[in-house]
């Protein structure tokens, strides 16, 4: 390795580092505060690097990690929401449990495995890092062990994704077979050899897409996502819906496009077929919930569905409207958890109906904090969110995939529904006797920054650049 | 420039009147409504067509060729200086009846009358879009909050069903733009460049449709029109005069601006589909709103009437029409928004909407009931009044290339008199009831004064705005007259 490539993998190798320092250092004296410093401070450290890398990029690190401009826009996407999510586990977990600093541990490990996954280019490097991420989530899931709900979350999770790890190992094997490679530009050379994959590469293809689509929660793999979002602490609900997710649909998006697989007729359909099946069935399940973080459990179901699009669409429209979509759905899903981590308790989260009532009075930063979630989420103007349908919209018809783009316009009306319901209820008079819900300040500060960003890039999706930046060069190479 | 600066305006009260609060909300509200109808009026009187203050053209989504285009002809001068004048004719009419959490009130009113302007002003169809929405929520937030008895109810269906053509809009734009750019390599949504490029044959029906369904759904257009009485009814007093007096007109005024010059040959196919529709609007409205005891209700049919006709003045395909149909825009705002106001006030004094209960009102405020005689005149078409003026272009224009449609269309006025002249019966005349009613005090004369003298102005003189109209209606109209099979 060159001095170059060890420059380019430096946010990798920070972000990896950073879990063992919380450890050693809740280890040596347990302190909350210092551990979620320590973490913050790894991560922007992290942040720091990515420019540098940037130059260095594309670089590879041996076979199965290769960071190019792609892999680093989405690295700092992720950085991005797993700050965010760290600053709101704080307050939520000092309410929760006696030992939080194990927490920060696992988000590391968490971040680190999905900047690994957004970085590889070789199916091994894909199952070590999905696997890596389940491991941490597991635990994050599972970390407020005193409520059974949250057990029973984390023990579900294990089992999907243990069972989903062994489909993806299987399509590998059988891509492997029908190939003979396993790094994405080996498989997409031998398939074009072939005239595209042979009925095993096909099929492998199919599995890994299985594997991959259960932590996605695309139809029909989608079973476990509500009832795991319901036990998990409301921060890893958070970090479950933006950067496992995220980083599973980067990966998705590079070996489907990397590897043409997407060229294959067979696959185009299923994927396709896939991503309208989870918008419709994501918007529908969503309104019949009337527990919240159900309810963004299956918002996030159809969000993805929404981002599949653009992962069908590909090209360089295609990777930028996946990009912005992500960015987007960030900030509307850590505002939206965010608001239901503020108003937890200790005996439970904020998923009763009820707890949002008056919300707009009781609180009016929540309130609007909410309001602005939500309305991002049905996709209003001028909220990040209306941008993101649009670049979708505008991918999709740019690749002249007509059905997914009514689908998406479609599917969208439903989904207004169900985000107006709990919009109106947040306007509702407050009941007698009410909670007062005013979030702590540290809270209040990072909530109303994230409703800035979400109306501010709306406004002005030139702020994105920065972020786009290294993705849009490497394209352009 | 003067949109952008406007809605800017509107804008920052808006915010300053919801942190402000209490009766500062309510001086700011009116007060920045007034000032932006003055400035606006002196703006566009001294601003010809075609000149800068008029148009402006920034940078918005760069990887997507959306701009901030804007450009403000004859027609969108009239429509953004309409929306100015009703909103601030609701904020008088909320000084008095709206007494919760005014700040965030009058926060939702003026973002939605800035959402107005801008529609009315937008050339790029993405950036119309946004003010599109931005039109919707507000009001929406209006009727949920600040409602009647089934509020919650209406402002779901309002929202819901506007959503869902909206979207089918913003799905046609999107597919509008990506075959702009299959064409030209470039992305745009500028009316003009997206114009040089608009599919024709089957691609260019399906996403005419698309805008079809999202402005029929505002007009709104028969079968599409099952949220407006709902919506009208729970709406307070001031949010049914902005939703009746400008939110309907976004509706027609997108048909005429986007629909029909895009898509020439799908829109000549469409007419008579379009014009059966209006027409269904018309009598089913008319005969539907007959049968009404509630009052508010009664009048919320009676707009599902006139959009109708203003449907039909807009795809009969002539001039004359479409201008009148530009000019029943205009009256039907300061009809239906005084009777709304009249039935307001009568709701504030009785305490019910109910006609049954009312009777013989005139004798103890014989001032609400002479403005509820002008204003149900001008509902049924009295010659002298703008929307006698207005309905007769359009039939008169529609008679030549559509003559079954202007007869079956003219029906509407017979009916709209009756129902028109039951419902004032109904309220005002018979036996002198001594209910201790108050009459109108100085504030809701003065804006029912307005609305009567505005009506009386535009029928004794409507060439003004049938003038302003004609650019965008030749514009509108020279595409389908040069397209093949088009009528003389």
């Amino acid at each position: 390795m060159t001095r170059s490539d060890v420059l380019a993998v430096t946010p990798l190798l920070i972000l990896g580092a950073t879990p063992l320092v919380v450890i050693l250092a809740a280890a040596a004296r347990r302190r909350h505060g210092a551990a979620l410093a320590i973490a913050l401070a790894g991560l922007a450290l992290a942040l720091a690097a990515l420019p540098a890398a940037a130059g260095a990029a594309p670089a590879a690190a041996g076979a199965l990690i290769t960071v190019d401009g792609v892999a680093l826009s989405f690295t700092a996407l992720l950085i991005f929401g797993a700050a965010v999510a760290a600053l709101l586990a704080r307050p939520y977990l000092a309410r929760a449990t006696a030992r939080p600093e194990e927490y920060y541990a696992l988000l590391g490990i968490a971040v680190a495995a999905a900047a690994a996954l957004a970085s590889t280019q070789h199916l091994g490097g894909l199952f070590l890092a999905v696997e890596a991420l389940s491991v941490a989530l597991y635990g994050l899931i599972a970390y407020t062990r005193e409520r059974p709900a949250s057990l029973e979350a984390g023990l579900k999770y294990l089992l999907m994704t243990g069972a989903a790890s062994a489909v993806l190992l299987f399509g590998a094997a059988l891509v492997y077979a029908d190939t003979g490679g396993l790094d994405y530009a080996a498989i997409a050379e031998r398939a074009a050899g072939a005239e595209s994959f042979g009925a095993p590469g096909a099929a492998g293809m199919a599995l890994i897409l299985v594997g991959l689509g259960f932590k996605l929660s695309l139809f029909p793999f989608h079973m476990w996502v509500a009832d795991v979002y319901q036990g998990a602490p409301a921060p890893t609900a958070a970090a479950l819906a933006t950067i496992s997710k995220a980083a599973v649909a980067a990966a998705a998006l590079r070996l489907f496009a990397d590897t043409g697989a997407l060229a294959h007729p067979g696959l185009g359909t299923v994927v396709a077929a896939v991503a309208v099946a989870t918008m419709i069935a994501g918007n529908l399940l969503a309104l019949m919930q009337m527990r919240v973080k159900r309810l963004l459990a299956y918002s996030s179901m159809a969000h993805f569905g929404f981002a599949l699009v653009a992962v069908i669409a590909a090209g360089p429209l295609g990777l930028e409207a996946l990009l912005y979509y992500l960015a987007a759905y960030f900030l509307m899903a850590l505002l939206a958890f965010g608001v239901v981590s503020a108003l937890s308790s200790r005996a439970g989260d904020a998923d009763d109906a009820r707890a949002f009532q008056g919300l707009c009075w009781r609180s009016p930063l929540l309130g609007l904090c909410l309001a602005l979630a939500l309305l991002a989420l049905i996709g209003i103007p001028p909220t990040a969110g209306f941008l993101a349908k649009l670049y979708i919209l505008a991918a999709g018809a740019d690749a002249a995939r007509y059905g997914l783009v009514v689908a998406v316009a479609a599917t969208t009306a439903i989904g207004a529904f169900y985000y107006l319901r709990l919009l109106v209820i947040a306007l509702a008079r407050p009941e007698a006797g009410a909670p007062d819900a005013r979030p702590p300040t540290g809270t209040a500060v990072l909530l109303g920054v994230l409703a800035a960003l979400l109306v501010a890039l709306g406004a002005v999706p030139g702020l994105l650049d920065p972020l786009l930046a290294p993705a849009s060069d490497a394209l352009a190479r | 420039m003067i949109v952008l600066l406007l809605t800017l305006w509107l804008a920052l009260a808006a915010a300053v009147a919801w942190i402000a609060g209490g009766r500062a909300a309510r001086a700011i509200g009116l007060g920045a409504l007034v000032i932006g109808l003055a400035a606006a009026a002196v703006a566009f009187v001294a601003a010809p067509p075609g000149e800068g203050w008029r148009s402006a053209d920034l940078p918005w989504i760069p990887a997507l060729g959306a701009r901030a285009a804007i450009e403000v002809d004859g027609l969108g001068a009239v429509l953004i200086l309409l929306a100015l004048a009703v909103g601030a004719l609701a904020a008088l009419i909320a000084r008095g009846s709206i007494r919760t959490r005014e700040g965030f009130f009058y926060f939702n009113l003026l973002l939605s009358i800035a959402g107005a302007v801008g529609v009315f002003g937008a050339r790029d169809l993405a950036f119309f879009y946004v003010f599109w929405e931005v039109m919707l929520v507000p009001m929406v937030i209006l009727i949920a909050v600040w409602g009647h008895e089934y509020r919650v109810r209406a402002a779901v269906k309002f929202f819901v069903f506007t959503q869902a053509g909206s979207l089918f809009m913003l799905a046609a734009i999107a597919a509008l733009g990506a075959h702009h750019r299959a064409e030209t390599g470039e992305w745009s949504f500028h009316l003009a460049e997206v114009a040089t490029t608009a599919p024709g044959g089957y691609p260019g029906l399906f996403i005419m449709l698309g805008l079809f369904v999202g402005f029929a759904v505002k007009i709104p257009a028969f079968p599409f029109h099952t949220w407006l009485p709902d919506a009208h009814t729970q709406a307070p007093t001031a949010g049914s005069v902005v939703l009746a007096g400008l939110l309907l007109k976004g509706g027609v005024y997108g048909l005429i601006r986007f629909a029909l010059p895009l898509f020439p040959e799908a829109s000549l196919a469409l007419a008579p589909i379009a014009m059966v529709l209006g027409v269904a609007g018309i009598l089913y409205g008319a005969v539907v709103a007959f049968a009404q005891t509630d009052l508010k209700r009664l009048v919320a049919y009676t707009s599902v009437s006139h959009m109708g006709f203003a449907l039909v003045g807009v795809y009969a395909m002539s001039e004359l029409a479409m201008q009148g149909a530009a000019l029943l825009l205009v009256a039907h705002a300061f009809a239906t928004g005084g009777l709304f106001i009249v039935a307001g006030a009568l709701d504030d004094r009785l305490g019910t909407r109910s006609l049954s209960r009312m009777g013989g009102l005139w004798a103890e405020a014989p001032r609400l009931g002479a403005a509820a005689l002008i204003l149900a005149a001008a509902t049924l078409g009295l010659p002298g009044l703008a929307n006698f003026a207005a309905e007769f272009s359009i039939l008169f224009g529609a008679f030549g290339p559509a003559p079954a449609y202007a007869v079956a269309a003219a029906a509407g006025l017979v009916l709209s008199a009756v129902y028109a002249l039951s419902a004032l019966g109904r309220a005002f005349f018979g036996p002198p009831s001594r209910r201790g009613l108050r009459d109108v005090d100085p504030r809701e004369a003065a804006a029912l004064g307005v609305c009567a003298a505005a009506l009386l102005a535009l029928g004794l003189y409507p060439i003004p705005i049938m003038d302003a109209a004609a650019p965008a209606v030749s514009a509108a109209l020279e595409p389908i007259f040069g397209a093949p099979g088009a009528a003389p």
